[in-house]
């Protein structure tokens, strides 16, 4: 899944996967923490998968 | 491949008579050049529609989703890696089944003659290996082997994997072509390079979903984009969806498409659509060294568990 989205132009970095238990409070934080700081690192303006206004010719 | 045709005949009719199937399913000619249409025979008169030339691109493991009773079946390479797909996936019973096996030399791309040719094509004559193109004014042989579809150029599975009988002399394989070389190509590209490479890839899609439907994979009672509650996808051209529908859609085939091009053919618009299904296709070799379709004792990669599973995608 990750290697076809990333193949398909999804930058690495967005799509992250992990295996939490819910009795890993701690470790949540960190992969939540981790993840939130590499995504603000990609381009903002990078928008895929975000609709936009129908474009009018 | 024309001359499978007698033989393929007389196979039918045989079965049909003795009884071990109820019908038969194979091709006839269509009714405009290099469109053969899947036939269904179920007497002696209607087996004499069956043909087989190089124009039997769609996969005929489609049409036996779920039926019930025996049926006979003509399958080349791919449509038989497809049978063995649908015995696994609990589709139909093997014993159910009567394959006539027909070794493949590969199928010819009906896109890539069209674009060759300005004024409509009338007839397409087959010779052993020489192909003849004609319409109003014109008349081309060409060498079958350039005029093969995309897939057929890379296939490594011309002979059918799973068969009762043959309609032929096994085929030599194919030996060192590149399967993966479109795939390798878009790998090197940088993540902008890569989604415009799609972006351009899907403009023309219209939503028809003739690839959805060609393909033999494709038999969810209701598919994905059909639904309305929940909506998983929406309906409408937007680039957005129409990337949705195409991501999706091969995902449905990870570990199970055999690349048998049937959705490419369908395509009105002429799109490759196989260059989703080759990227999966090249990941379950790499990851689980599997190819789909080639054994009734295997499970499929993506159906089992394994202590040793790649998972460095996973933290």
């Amino acid at each position: 899944m990750k290697n076809f989205l990333e193949h398909t132009g999804i930058e690495p970095g967005r799509l992250h996967f992990s295996w939490i238990s819910s009795a890993e409070s701690t470790k949540f934080v960190d992969v939540v923490t981790k993840i939130t700081d590499e995504v603000k690192m990609l381009d903002p303006a990078n928008k895929k998968y975000v609709k936009t206004e129908p474009k009018v010719d | 491949m024309t001359e499978y045709t007698d033989k393929i005949k007389e196979i039918s009719k045989r079965v049909l008579a003795e009884g071990r199937v109820e019908m038969v399913i194979g091709f006839r000619k269509g009714s405009v050049p290099m469109m053969n249409q899947p036939h269904l025979a179920t007497s002696a008169e209607s087996v004499d529609e069956l043909v087989w030339d190089s124009n039997c691109g769609l996969n005929l493991a489609n049409y036996i989703t779920d039926k019930k009773g025996t049926i006979g079946i003509i399958a080349k390479g791919c449509d038989s890696r497809n049978i063995v797909t649908h015995v696994i996936e609990n589709k139909i019973k093997r014993d159910q089944l009567y394959i006539i096996g027909v070794p493949c030399t590969g199928m010819i791309d009906h896109h890539k003659i069209n674009a060759m040719f300005d004024s409509e094509i009338l007839t397409v004559e087959e010779s052993g290996d020489q192909i003849t193109i004609s319409g109003n004014g014109f008349s081309e042989t060409k060498d079958k082997q350039e005029l093969l579809q995309e897939n057929c150029t890379v296939c490594t599975h011309r002979n059918p994997v799973e068969y009762d009988e043959l309609a032929g002399n096994l085929v030599e394989e194919q030996k060192n072509v590149d399967q993966y070389a479109s795939v390798t190509k878009v790998e090197s590209l940088s993540a902008d390079e890569k989604w415009n490479y799609f972006e351009d890839l899907l403009s023309p899609c219209i939503r028809c979903y003739a690839c959805r439907n060609a393909c033999p994979l494709c038999y969810c009672p209701t598919c994905f984009v059909d639904e309305s509650r929940p909506q998983w996808v929406g309906k409408s051209q937007d680039p957005t969806d129409v990337k949705t529908f195409h991501l999706l859609r091969a995902y449905h085939c990870a570990g199970r498409c055999t690349d048998c091009g049937a959705c490419e053919r369908a395509c009105p618009m002429g799109i490759k659509i196989r260059e989703f299904t080759k990227k999966l296709n090249k990941d379950c070799q790499e990851l689980y060294g599997w190819e789909a379709g080639l054994s009734l004792d295997e499970r499929p990669p993506l159906d089992t568990f394994k202590t040793d599973d790649p998972d460095e995608f996973i933290k």
